[in-house]
């Protein structure tokens, strides 16, 4: 069962359309991405589920009950506007926000210590917000988020002005929520990490949900008939009537070729018809990047 | 704990606790209690730079010595002097002007000078006149003891007024007092409501240019966090007036005892209670200390005491209510615009609308000093956008029970009614960027639902 679904969400400001009819449904204890070029609705969705503005028509359900404003307890969001408030110290503005999401103030302070310690910045709790780096506020605002162990978290674009050591942190820390049982959302144009972190993917553009499923079936059912294949030296082969070379490289004593076959021709025919051409090493389904199918989706789309 | 208490708490310690608050809250009662004394002492002690005036009688030395110096003229006598001479030159010798009196015309001297004299001074040299000539008039009736009948029908006459109630129980007061009163509330209360419901869009502006906004809107709802913060900065406004208050009080009572108590400082109390020209003609009327310091401390004694008969339950009383209503009025305003603009040069464009009442009933407020029962003091009190500043000022001079009435509730209409309209611009504003906002993308947002 899915831990969090939004069914047919419609959202308008005034004459523009900011979502129309899109539904997600993510399943318990998995990473979902939501993809989509900007200005694509991702962020007014997110707020949706966060509660902040109401949808003009659909419903939102967690754990398969209407979501309620008592449970803004369950969800963490980091918004990718983010910030903190530069004159308050560190530690008393993380127990405020902790405090806001409903903890005491004792137990507050036993869990920022855990987290302080764990992503190493304890020596700035009594310093002012506007002392910190970046990447240290950064930080602060992960641990605010994540602070009060919520059963959903929503990371709007988490890696954005972060450096490249405390983005696979993020990443690990992101990972090991996943592991001890949450449920991730996050909204990212970073394709690659779309590919190491997410399970499930949406993709929305211009208001309406395009693609929607686990991101290994959506790369198959996008790799319908491509193919990558090696060969031990410097090999040449021609096209025929079966398929059409895309690519071809040698490199470090092996041929890569990318080819793609013709419609109605089985993986075998084309194997058949290059069998005598040299050592084949590998014969794979080439798949798609994310960022390909991405670029793909969304141009057709605006061809249209 | 209930979220917007946190909250209230957060924007009441911060403000609270920070440096600049602190140094207000004790500094401003005290700097006032310093003016109240430092302007008298000023006025009574004056500039070494005299004016000298050049007095020329022609023919007649009737006048010789009469006109006494002032703390800001001197006055010389010459002799064998021609206007003819001097009217060219006297500058050079220093002098600020000529009074040229002429024997045809004793009851019309000339003042000639380079620049307009002031009004004090010419009063000055004709009250000093007139006085002389009286005298010399009298004399020519050959009355005895003419000098000490003088002294004995030398009489002050000042009017006290008693206000009645239904019942006929009198309360002694003072219009001085009422005025003073009237000035500082409506004053206070347009310092406190402009004041402290622009820190409200400050605050606002800064959760949304650092973009905390969102984070917190995300665990409690728009409206609570506005709230929060108008009632949390309510607070810190109430907690300095209280001190101010306090201090006030506290300073008022040592002054009044150490006023009757010591005779020596009479000059400098006589002077808190007359305005600058009458300062000025005591100061340099010649008359004996000893007689003089018994009347004026009664007198000062008086004014104390008609101070204590003013309502001081309903001003306090009405005061918190009109800062309360007209502070989260005003400040609800402040928030919404805090929340549409993205920065605060931005807010210019929303002011001035929100100023205009401000600023009106601050005119209307002192001209409510004037004429307190006036039709546009009355309307101007009832209004829900100038009613907190107006009513203040109308206040220490009695109004009916029936308009207090009136004016209070409209007043918790409009407030109840802005808050809840600020609410919504407010909560479509605050995440709203880099759009120019204007009074018609605020309607609008007025509309949104959820």
């Amino acid at each position: 069962m899915a831990l969090f679904e939004a069914v047919n969400i419609t959202k308008q400001f005034g004459n523009i359309t900011a979502l129309n009819k899109v539904s997600i449904s993510v399943p318990g204890k998995c990473i979902y991405g939501l993809l989509g070029p900007n200005g694509a609705g991702k962020t007014t969705l997110l707020r949706i589920i966060n509660q902040i503005t109401g949808p003009d028509s659909g419903e939102l359900y967690l754990n398969g009950k209407k979501l309620s404003p008592e449970d803004v307890r369950k969800i963490g969001y980091l918004p990718e506007e983010r910030g903190l408030y530069k004159k308050m110290k560190v530690g008393e503005q993380a127990l405020y926000f902790a405090q806001l999401k409903g903890l005491s103030k004792h137990e507050a302070m036993r869990r920022l210590k855990y987290w302080f310690r764990k992503l190493e910045i304890t020596d700035w709790w009594g310093r002012k917000v506007e002392e910190l780096s970046k990447g240290m506020q950064q930080k602060v605002q992960f641990i605010t988020t994540v602070l009060h162990e919520p059963e959903l978290i929503i990371f709007d674009e988490p890696f954005t002005g972060f450096d490249p050591v405390n983005v696979n942190i993020i990443k690990n820390e992101i990972l090991f929520l996943r592991e001890k049982g949450a449920t991730i959302i996050f909204s990212t144009h970073n394709m690659g990490s779309v590919e190491e972190l997410c399970d499930n993917i949406s993709l929305i553009d211009k208001a309406e949900t395009i693609l929607e499923g686990s991101v290994s079936e959506i790369r198959h059912k996008w790799a319908a008939n491509e193919y990558d294949l090696t060969f031990s030296g410097d090999v040449k082969i021609e096209e025929n009537g079966r398929f059409k070379i895309i690519d071809r490289q040698y490199e470090n004593g092996r041929t890569s070729i990318r080819l793609r076959s013709a419609d109605g021709i089985s993986n075998n025919e084309i194997l058949h018809s290059i069998l005598d051409r040299g050592n084949i090493i590998s014969f794979n389904p080439a798949l798609p990047s994310m960022n390909e199918i991405f670029i793909r989706v969304v141009e057709s789309r605006s061809q249209e | 704990m209930n979220k917007t208490a946190i909250i209230i708490k957060r924007e009441y310690l911060t403000r609270v606790r920070k440096k600049s608050f602190i140094i207000m809250t004790i500094l401003a009662p005290l700097l006032l209690a310093g003016f109240v004394i430092l302007i008298p002492v000023i006025m009574l002690t004056g500039g070494k730079d005299h004016k000298q005036i050049a007095v020329i009688e022609e023919g007649t030395r009737i006048f010789r010595g009469i006109i006494p110096d002032t703390r800001d003229e001197k006055f010389v006598y010459l002799d064998n002097v021609s206007i003819n001479d001097l009217i060219t030159t006297f500058e050079q010798a220093g002098y600020f002007g000529i009074l040229y009196i002429s024997p045809q015309a004793l009851n019309n001297p000339i003042l000639y000078s380079k620049k307009q004299p002031d009004i004090g001074l010419l009063e000055h040299i004709s009250g000093s006149l007139k006085k002389e000539i009286e005298r010399q008039k009298l004399l020519t009736y050959n009355i005895q003891n003419l000098d000490s009948i003088l002294t004995q029908i030398r009489t002050n006459v000042s009017v006290s007024t008693r206000l009645v109630d239904e019942t006929g129980k009198t309360t002694e007061t003072s219009t001085g007092i009422s005025m003073a009163l009237a000035y500082i509330g409506g004053l206070l209360m347009y310092m406190l409501v402009f004041v402290f419901g622009s820190q409200v869009m400050r605050g606002v502006i800064e959760e949304k240019t650092s973009r905390v906004v969102e984070v917190i809107v995300s665990s409690v709802k728009p409206a609570e966090l506005m709230m929060g913060k108008i009632i949390g900065i309510a607070l810190v406004g109430l907690t300095q007036f209280l001190i101010w208050i306090f201090l006030t009080t506290a300073a008022v009572s040592i002054v009044k005892s150490s006023i009757l108590n010591k005779t020596g400082i009479r000059e400098t109390a006589q002077s808190v209670t007359q305005d600058v020209m009458s300062a000025e003609k005591t100061a340099s009327v010649p008359f004996p200390e000893q007689a003089s310091v018994t009347p004026e401390i009664t007198e000062l004694a008086k004014i104390f005491d008609s101070a204590m008969n003013q309502n001081w339950l309903l001003i306090i009383f009405s005061f918190i209510f009109y800062f309360i209503t007209g502070y989260l009025l005003y400040a609800a305003i402040f928030a919404a615009i805090g929340s549409a603009v993205d920065n605060e040069t931005e807010t210019q464009q929303f002011m001035l609308p929100v100023t205009i009442p401000i600023l009106l009933a601050l005119f209307v407020a002192m001209g409510t000093m004037q004429n307190p029962e006036s039709s546009l003091a009355f309307w101007f009190s009832v209004i829900p956008l100038t009613s907190p500043i107006v009513m203040m000022a109308r206040i220490p001079f009695g109004v009916p029970a029936w308009q207090l009435i009136v004016s209070m509730t409209l007043m918790l209409i409009t407030f109840s009614a802005f808050v809840w309209m600020a609410a919504k611009v407010y909560r479509t504003g605050i995440l709203m960027y880099g759009k120019k906002s204007s009074w018609k993308e605020l309607w609008k947002w007025l509309r949104y639902t959820g």
